[in-house]
């Protein structure tokens, strides 16, 4: 049989995948957790407890800040300390809630913890919710795509008015070396999931769903292939592995084979992807009635690779034994960001933390001897050496004509690289600032 | 001999031809332009610094010569006296304005700011700003990739390699405000030169609340206002934790100097300041 993938550019990075076939391993709920306002894309969540207060586990700490933006929720119970700011991997100061539990608190949080897994929504009880109803408790249980992009489900599940949703893609592709969190949680969990699926198959309104999975992933597959055998208009597909095929764009055309438009929403072409965790975690908000306030993430130190379900808002030097890495990545080596420091809350976007000394260091950049190997790898087309020549240059109206808004910054071009130039650095400036142009544009 | 002085002949009369074309062409589009703007523009410096507002020397000077009044005209390249032989060229005065320099508002060299990160990503700090604090925990500090370097038309800009921040040469500086456009930090600020280059303002950027801008940099503002307190002229005021010194207002009387705890308001090119030891003995040596 011939495996799908997306037509033009991709490469093909080393996997590394040493944490594959490793099982998720529970972590206790820390004495302390720090939840930043802002772990997701959109509008920060408005704080609605203040210093003293008291919490429980799975209390709504934070409200949704606008239409694109979702509330937080304590995963321990306890007392809240202080609002005030933290750290930002990079550095950069956010404000979070500091919640502190005590020996009451943890007796309170391993009795509820006891009672994980109790169904809260029987199949009686599922008939009678509609797609609004559906919607409504993944907004309010702080559901994001837990694919890294941290973008509010809910928001992607209320398509504008005059495109409709036909497919929801379950994205479970995991292209990014170094991580198989996913992995696992399919092979652990196929039967949550394919509930999961089902429920964003009837919030979205559609009778079509494809979980795509990356064929370096066989154990998953069968997991899942076997889990929803029995489920109408849901297909396993596995896919060619090839880089970056989870991003949105390459995953629609591999699987559907048609391509987003320039400038215009992947629900263009009929198509709602998520990512196979938010699907889980959409199982436990509506099954279980628990919002997300934990996930599950690689840790890989190059040596040892283990994966985690971690509570959110636990120290990242709480996962690490005081380890001193040359380099820490949060995320996967391809798109990963580089933080600064261990001492930052894990939020819900951090689907890696990689210490591995392989990634530590660039090479150094050399000259462009117009190979064009940038362009070749590039999956959307673009000419990466001109775009990053051109916001070097602050070129930014040629840099708009050459269409450099429709980067999705995969980190290709610099991988493929033979000069090692920081390409995609280039030109992620320049499509912040192009879009940035073009927003005050449209506003004026 | 015939071919001669055929071809020129046929050459002669291509030349008369040509150049009654170009004769008629040249009377016929002719564009007038006053040539006041070519006198102008020879007094400009031509550097193109865009320190004017306009597009270049070239556009300035046609608005010079376009001009009603010469308010708010001005070329900080050149300064108050080429301004007043413009104003002259085209018979309008000029206003006063007084030569500003770019100063540096941070001084978190690598001694005193830890750095906590090696950047070896693509050199340009317009980069590193937009992914975190950069390699040091300052969020508002220079980041020393040298943006402001390249930009400057003048190379009156320069990294400092010892301390990793930059520095203007005042000898070259004109004030054309290219560095603190290019700066994403925008830490670059253009202050009044002063009497002989004599100025005084807060070399921080920092917002952060005291505490935390004290761990982040030995010579942070920390906001403590002390230097509001001290000041007789009202020419300081605190925002956001972050002290700032009104050139306009300040007498350079350099109260705040002495008072601030962390050393982060600067005074530079003031004589040697005798201190109070130093007066001292000569007091006591005079008899009673």
């Amino acid at each position: 049989m011939k495996l799908h993938t997306f037509k033009i550019g991709g490469v093909h990075p080393a996997e590394n995948k040493i944490a594959a076939g490793k099982p998720i391993e529970n972590l206790p709920l820390p004495a302390e957790v720090v939840l930043p306002v802002s772990q997701h894309i959109g509008a920060p969540a408005k704080p609605i407890v203040k210093k003293g207060d008291k919490v429980r586990r799975g209390d709504c700490v934070a409200e949704a800040g606008g239409f694109v933006s979702a509330p937080i929720h304590t995963p321990i119970s306890g007392t809240v300390m202080k609002i005030d700011t933290c750290r930002t991997p990079q550095g950069m100061p956010v404000e979070a809630i500091y919640i502190k539990s005590d020996d009451e608190d943890r007796e309170a949080d391993a009795k509820t913890m006891a009672q994980r897994g109790t169904v809260v929504r029987d199949d009686n009880e599922l008939a009678t919710l509609d797609s609004k109803a559906l919607i409504d408790i993944i907004k309010n249980a702080g559901i994001v795509g837990l694919g890294g992009a941290t973008f509010p489900t809910h928001v992607k599940l209320s398509p504008p008015p005059g495109s409709k949703a036909e497919i929801v893609i379950i994205n479970a592709v995991e292209c990014e070396p170094c991580l198989s969190c996913d992995d696992m949680l399919m092979r652990e969990n196929p039967r949550e999931i394919v509930k999961g699926v089902q429920l964003l198959m009837r919030a979205a309104g559609v009778n079509r769903g494809v979980i795509a999975i990356e064929n370096n992933k066989p154990e998953a597959i069968a997991a899942i292939q076997e889990a929803a055998a029995s489920v109408a208009g849901l297909e396993v597909m596995p896919l060619k592995v090839k880089y970056p095929q989870g991003g949105e764009k390459q995953l629609i055309e591999a699987v559907t084979g048609k391509e987003v438009p320039s400038g215009a929403l992947p629900i263009a072409t009929g198509a709602i992807v998520q990512n196979v965790a938010t699907a889980y975690a959409i199982y436990r908000a509506v099954i279980l009635g628990e919002p997300l306030m934990e996930r599950v993430l690689t840790l890989h130190d190059g040596i040892n690779g283990r994966n985690l379900r971690v509570p959110l808002g636990t120290m990242l030097a709480t996962l690490t034994d005081g380890m001193e890495p040359e380099k820490i990545i949060l995320g996967g080596p391809m798109m990963g960001r580089t933080a600064s420091t261990l001492q930052t809350p894990m939020i819900k976007g951090t689907s890696g933390i990689l210490l591995d000394k392989r990634y530590a260091h660039r090479r150094p950049a050399e000259n462009c001897i117009r190979c064009g190997k940038c362009a070749e790898a590039c999956p959307m087309g673009l000419e990466p050496y001109l775009l990053a020549t051109l916001s070097r240059l602050k070129e930014w109206d040629d840099a708009e004509a050459e269409k450099i808004a429709n980067c999705i910054e995969c980190g290709s071009c610099s991988y493929a690289c033979p000069a090692s130039r920081p390409v995609v650095d280039y030109v992620r400036l320049g499509k912040q600032t192009v879009m940035g142009i073009m927003r005050a544009r449209a506003t004026k | 001999m015939s071919i001669i002085v055929t071809s020129i002949i046929v050459l002669g009369v291509i030349g008369i031809v040509g150049a009654a074309v170009l004769y008629i062409v040249a009377k016929r589009f002719h564009v007038h332009e006053d040539p006041r703007i070519d006198q102008v523009e020879a007094l400009l410096p031509g550097a193109n610094c865009g320190g004017c507002g306009r597009s270049g020397c070239r556009d300035f000077a046609a608005a010079c010569v376009n001009a009603d009044t010469l308010d708010g005209l001005s070329c900080p390249a050149s300064g108050s006296a080429v301004m007043k032989q413009i104003g002259e060229i085209v018979g309008l005065a000029a206003a006063e304005s007084k030569p500003k320099i770019a100063v540096i508002k941070c001084n978190g060299t690598c001694d005193l700011r830890p750095q906590v990160a090696r950047f070896e990503g693509a050199p340009s700090c317009a980069v590193l700003a937009s992914l975190g604090t950069g390699q040091t925990t300052c969020p508002n500090g220079c980041l020393g990739c040298g943006d402001c370097v390249t930009a400057c038309p003048y190379d009156a800009i320069h990294i400092n390699s010892q301390t990793g921040l930059p520095e203007v040469n005042e000898d070259k500086c004109v004030g054309c405000g290219a560095c603190a456009k290019s700066c994403p930090r925008a830490i670059i600020e253009l202050r009044f030169k002063g009497p002989r280059g004599m100025r005084v303002y807060v070399a921080c950027s920092n917002k952060e609340k005291g505490a935390l801008a004290m761990k982040e940099c030995k010579v942070a503002c920390i906001g403590c206002s002390k230097c509001v307190k001290e000041c007789t002229h009202e020419a300081i005021s605190i925002a956001n934790n972050l002290s700032y010194i009104d050139y306009e207002k300040c007498k350079l009387c350099r109260k705040c100097v002495d008072v601030c705890p962390t050393h982060a308001i600067h005074a530079v090119n003031f004589p040697v300041k005798k201190t109070v030891e130093a007066v001292k003995p000569k007091l006591e040596e005079q008899p009673a």
